[in-house]
């Protein structure tokens, strides 16, 4: 059984005490964005309350103490993620933004025309269109990895397409979909072979499951703070301290120049030179805390507690007639998501039936349209789960399922 | 319905008529020679539409509407074609105004022109499904559009 006190958890977040149209709320939205414990919660307050000011430059006590509490956070993400320092840790607004920075700082400075992407059939819009208008602006290529009919890359593909050509690879660790986990270490070292470099977009993994950097072998790791029980508006980039020295800057301005002219500017040491502008200061320190949070917890009990959960999920969900769920059977192969479709039910209309439960579950294409038509679909469910999820929830959710089916199956009543 | 679902909104949502509609789709079979043939999509959601138009002196005289997608897409593009059939060019034109205004105003008093449709009017309550139920009726006022212009097909993206 799971090393996590899940009642004691749940009470540490205020919102899981609300009912949704009457029932009580179980959010299995988790994959879009986690809900927040009370200590983060508290830390944004604690910031606007006590400590609220502009970063870097200010000589008063205030700017000081925001300062080194911004600072100690990326020490804390460094920490986090076992990266050799604090200067590998760019903040950004989200994982989008830090997909954008790469393709702009490295991206344009280094592809030429003939130049090969190679991404894989599963990743998220965000690990996509980036990579588009960059081989559109250098004459690159992109090249798509195949998956098989359980959601897995395909081992052939990634022999195949990863060759001389290849100057980055970008790989989701986890899919928000199929909730494949991907070996993303055997692919960064067969890129290292060929020259390229490897970006891992870790949105889903991070929050779910222990991950070393450094152990991935990745050059880029990009993620988000709302999907770890922290505020929205942080994103992360991780990059060895050269790498990042070598990139040009990406958005320009304050904060990010050391020195400016009207006729030229130089640039900031990193990790501030691609932290133009006010940052999001408040959000940033209060990361911190989510930080603690699971830390506290431990990564490999947030993992053991997804896979026992993900287990009871398909077990129900699969004796459902008429549902489908998608990705890797094997519960240790996948993380806390389960993606499912009910007969011919659109998945919206399934999810507005399990929203009268209480029930909040993800319905469409979870910004992977390129994916719904490898699995020919137009949509899907999604349930995502976290720690503060219980089997007991599940309930709910068999529930709603079972209410839908009878509502969109059953033969019309005739009324007098 | 066994699990009873408490919420009055919930019950506008999904009318029965409309679920009759969604289950039992009227004139889904494909008119085998139309004069205009009009997609429509909604690429958020991933509903589609195929509206198929016969015309007779500026008079929708038959029409048939195939797709896949969300019950209210479904029965929406289902119920329109009772009411389409016989309507000249103009008149659809106003009955779709009239639907869209509907789908902008639930408080508002259903335009009798539309009939049984003011079963829609509970969507309203629910802005993200909104375009589920405009979808067939857009499509529609494209292929009466390109008629017009004397295409013989339209693509609506909704």
């Amino acid at each position: 059984m799971t090393a996590l006190d899940i009642q004691r958890i749940r009470a540490d977040f205020p919102i899981l005490k609300r009912e949704v149209h009457g029932r009580p709320l179980v959010y299995f939205d988790n994959a879009a964005t986690t809900q927040k414990p009370q200590a983060v919660i508290d830390a944004l307050v604690e910031y606007y309350s006590t400590y609220n000011a502009n970063i870097h430059r200010g000589i008063h006590a205030l700017a000081e103490e925001a300062t080194a509490r911004y600072e100690a956070t990326r020490q804390s993400v460094a920490d986090f993620i076992g990266a050799p320092s604090a200067d590998c840790i760019v903040f950004t607004r989200n994982t989008t933004e830090s997909i954008n920075l790469v393709a702009h700082a490295w991206g344009r400075k280094n592809l030429q025309p003939g130049d090969e992407i190679v991404l894989s059939a599963m990743e998220h819009h965000s690990d996509i269109v980036p990579w588009q208008l960059l081989a559109q602006a250098t004459g690159a290529r992109l090249r798509v990895l195949g998956i098989d009919d359980e959601g897995r890359l395909l081992s052939d593909d990634i022999e195949r397409l990863i060759g001389e050509k290849t100057k980055l690879v970008a790989v989701t660790q986890m899919s928000n979909v199929l909730g494949t986990i991907n070996p993303v270490e055997q692919i960064a070292e067969l890129a290292h072979q060929q020259g390229a470099l490897m970006l891992v977009d870790a949105a889903q993994s991070i929050p779910h499951m222990p991950v070393d950097v450094q152990a991935l072998g990745a050059d880029f790791v990009v993620f988000s703070a709302h999907k770890m029980l922290g505020p929205t508006g942080v994103g992360v980039l991780y990059a060895p301290r050269d790498l990042l020295e070598e990139m040009d800057p990406f958005l320009t301005g304050g904060e990010m120049i050391r020195r400016v002219t009207y006729e030229d500017s130089s640039w900031n040491d990193v990790p501030w030179k691609f932290e133009a502008g006010t940052p999001n200061i408040g959000d940033v320190c209060a990361f911190s805390a989510s930080l603690d949070y699971l830390s506290d917890l431990g990564m490999e009990n947030v993992r053991a507690h997804e896979i026992d959960l993900v287990t009871v999920a398909m077990r129900r969900l699969s004796q459902i007639e008429g549902v489908t769920i998608y990705g890797p059977r094997n519960p240790e192969d996948r993380g806390g998501v389960v993606a499912f479709n009910l007969d011919d039910v659109h998945p919206h209309d399934l999810a507005t039936v399990l929203d009268q439960h209480g029930v909040a579950i993800r319905a469409g294409h979870h910004c992977a349209q390129p994916l719904m038509g490898r699995l020919d679909v137009v949509a899907t469910a999604r349930a995502s789960f976290y720690v503060y999820n219980s089997e007991e929830e599940l309930d709910a959710l068999v529930e709603g399922i079972e209410a839908a089916a009878r509502l969109f199956r059953a033969p019309v009543p005739t009324r007098a | 319905m066994p699990q009873s679902l408490p919420e009055p909104e919930f019950d506008q949502l999904y009318r029965e008529l409309i679920l009759d509609h969604y289950r039992n789709p009227r004139h889904r079979e494909p008119l085998a020679k139309p004069d205009v043939v009009a997609e429509g999509y909604n690429p958020l959601c991933g509903d589609e539409v195929e509206i198929r138009l016969s015309f007779d002196n500026g008079t929708v005289s038959d029409l048939s509407v195939d797709g896949r997608g969300c019950s209210i897409s479904q029965a929406s593009g289902s119920m329109l074609t009772d009411l389409v059939i016989g309507k000249r060019a103009d008149e659809v034109r106003s009955l779709s105004g009239l639907f869209t205004k509907m789908m902008t105003d639930p408080e508002g008093e259903p335009p009798e022109e539309l009939g049984d449709l003011e079963a829609f009017q509970g969507v309203a309550k629910f802005p993200v499904r909104v375009k589920c139920a405009t979808l067939a009726w857009h499509t529609l006022e494209d292929g009466i559009q390109q008629h017009d212009e004397g295409g013989h097909t339209a693509r609506h993206e909704e």
